[in-house]
């Protein structure tokens, strides 16, 4: 099978593009892959990312980001103190530069979570074991308070004592960390 | 090198291993990004900022041994020559990013190739870990004791609300994907695969190709992983992609029971044809090989064919990869030139079986 590229050397490559359902099949020689861009690692970077940083700018089609820009003028200034990214830098690059930037654009940040990760916005998995202690003890409050609440309106009052000694011990607990580390 | 010891090579030691309902999981994976609290992520970085993360994984992780993962080994990427590079990509060892990215990107890999992990890949720290077979379960646990051990000696960007802080969005929150690769004949044949496609992502899951983002499923092998990394905690995302991967294992046995008892001789004739090209053939290309492969692989597993080892699939798909087949002449082959060599390799693996 010859290239159907350049019609000289023989097609050693086949690709099947799938769009909208239509398989549609490619035969070209390594040189016309190159060239036309079907192969190489770089283009794997593509793909996601490019359509990712499309969602980012939420509120607004990209055309009208420069008018945009000029009218909001915090926005433009909206820059992160430890990597210097922009926040236009990020929604068009679609990452971020450092952990410090989740902080500079954390007002902006809901949307774009939002629409990647199916409306969720809050974290509910692991907590790393070491930094994490005192998160997780936290997090075993709010559990504790919610437990509380249900057993009240269950009026199963002898279990809501038990869970509210715990809840006290925990805060105890809690604030006596707390000023250790002040320290 | 001998043909035998080339082999071995190519397979990990942990997939001579037998996991649960291996005639179609091939493999589950866990891989967890994280990142430095304190140092910008890779993309933004300064050479000399990535050089600092490189050489406190050497100083504090190169042959130090964890559980089953002894003798890790920091495989910079500058000092791997392209055809290296691709043999590790090939091995799922690395990803193509990482490959790509030379000058401070390295991966810390077990001897028995289990746990890899990337280091200024596209966030500071990327722990996969390979179970053969169905095993997500063990794979999260065991990637959680991993986790917490790198976690003695690094301080992680991670916050309350968001979770594990990485470069890209889309693995903010509990910074993993899990994934399944599966073989999938049957339903391939019966293209009942193309109506669960759209079903299983609507389910927030992604059904890709076996190299990634984008690949086609050759040798009717599809990996299956999540898409959605905040919101949820591991142990659920896991147990969603469980309880698919389940009913997509169920459905693929029926259909294969079904193309038994009813195609009469084509299945059978299918599988032979197939095998009678990869035991004769000098010239293949990788797609006619893998396509061949599956059909062996269901031959084998419908017991058709008796002698041949279960894990040829495995084998042979890695194998006749181009990095796999350059590594083994020890130089840069043309196309053609990789056709005749992978005919070879597989004519003559199929000649130790007997």
């Amino acid at each position: 099978m010859e290239c159907q590229e350049c019609h000289e050397r023989p097609a050693t490559l086949h690709f099947s593009k799938i769009v909208n359902g239509n398989k549609t099949e490619i035969h070209v020689c390594e040189y016309c892959a190159k060239e036309k861009g079907y192969m190489g690692y770089e283009d794997d970077a593509y793909s996601l990312h490019n359509l990712l940083s499309g969602l980012f700018n939420f509120d607004g089609a990209s055309g009208l980001n420069e008018q945009h820009a000029s009218s909001r003028p915090s926005e433009q200034r909206l820059t992160c103190p430890k990597c210097g990214m922009t926040y236009q830098e990020f929604a068009r690059v679609g990452k971020f530069g450092c952990a410090e930037c989740y902080q500079t654009f954390s007002d902006r940040l809901n949307p774009v979570f939002r629409r990647v990760h199916s409306g969720n916005t809050t974290h509910h998995g692991k907590i790393p074991s070491r930094i994490g202690s005192g998160i997780q003890q936290k997090r075993k409050l709010g559990e504790y308070r919610e437990q509380l609440k249900q057993l009240i309106a269950n009026e199963e009052f002898e279990s809501a004592a038990q869970v509210r000694d715990k809840i006290k011990q925990l805060e105890k607990d809690l604030s006596r960390d707390g000023e250790g580390e002040d320290e | 090198m001998s043909l035998q010891q080339f082999m071995n090579e190519a397979i990990s030691p942990w997939m001579k291993e037998n996991g649960p309902d291996s005639d179609i999981v091939m493999s589950s994976r866990i891989r967890l990004a994280r990142n430095f609290e304190q140092v910008p992520f890779p993309i933004i970085a300064s050479a000399d900022e990535l050089e600092k993360v490189l050489s406190f994984f050497q100083k504090e992780y190169e042959h130090q041994s964890f559980s089953n993962y002894n003798d890790l080994a920091l495989v910079k990427m500058r000092d791997l020559k392209p055809i290296e590079k691709k043999v590790l990509v090939e091995k799922h060892l690395i990803s193509p990013h990482l490959a790509e990215n030379d000058e401070e990107a390295a991966a810390l890999i077990s001897s028995n190739e289990q746990v890899s992990v990337m280091v200024n890949e596209e966030d500071h720290i990327r722990i996969q870990l390979y179970f053969p077979g169905f095993q997500l379960e063990k794979a999260l646990e065991q990637a959680f004791t991993f986790d917490d051990w790198l976690e003695e000696r690094i301080n992680y960007a991670f916050d309350e609300n968001r979770g594990y802080l990485t470069s890209c969005p889309t693995n903010v929150g509990t910074g993993m994907r899990a994934s399944v690769m599966m073989h999938l004949p049957a339903l391939a044949l019966t293209q009942k695969i193309n109506r669960m496609i759209p079903a299983i992502s609507q389910l927030g899951l992604v059904v890709r190709g076996i190299y990634g983002e984008g690949s086609e499923a050759i040798g009717n092998i599809f990996q299956i992983s999540n898409q959605i990394t905040l919101g949820k905690s591991e142990e659920d995302i896991v147990q969603d992609l469980r309880s698919v991967v389940n009913q997509l294992i169920d459905q693929e046995r029926k259909a294969r029971q079904l193309l038994v008892e009813q195609s009469e001789l084509q299945l059978e004739d299918r599988v032979f044809r197939s095998y009678g090209i990869l035991q004769h053939s000098r010239i293949i290309e990788s797609k006619e090989a893998a396509k061949c492969l599956s059909d062996v692989q269901l031959g084998i597993d419908v017991g058709y064919i008796k002698d041949i080892s279960k894990s040829i699939l495995n084998e042979l798909m890695i194998l006749s990869q181009p990095g796999f087949l350059q590594h083994y002449a020890k130089r840069m082959l043309s196309a053609k030139e990789r056709d005749v060599l992978r005919a070879s390799l597989i004519r003559e693996r199929f000649k130790l079986e007997n």
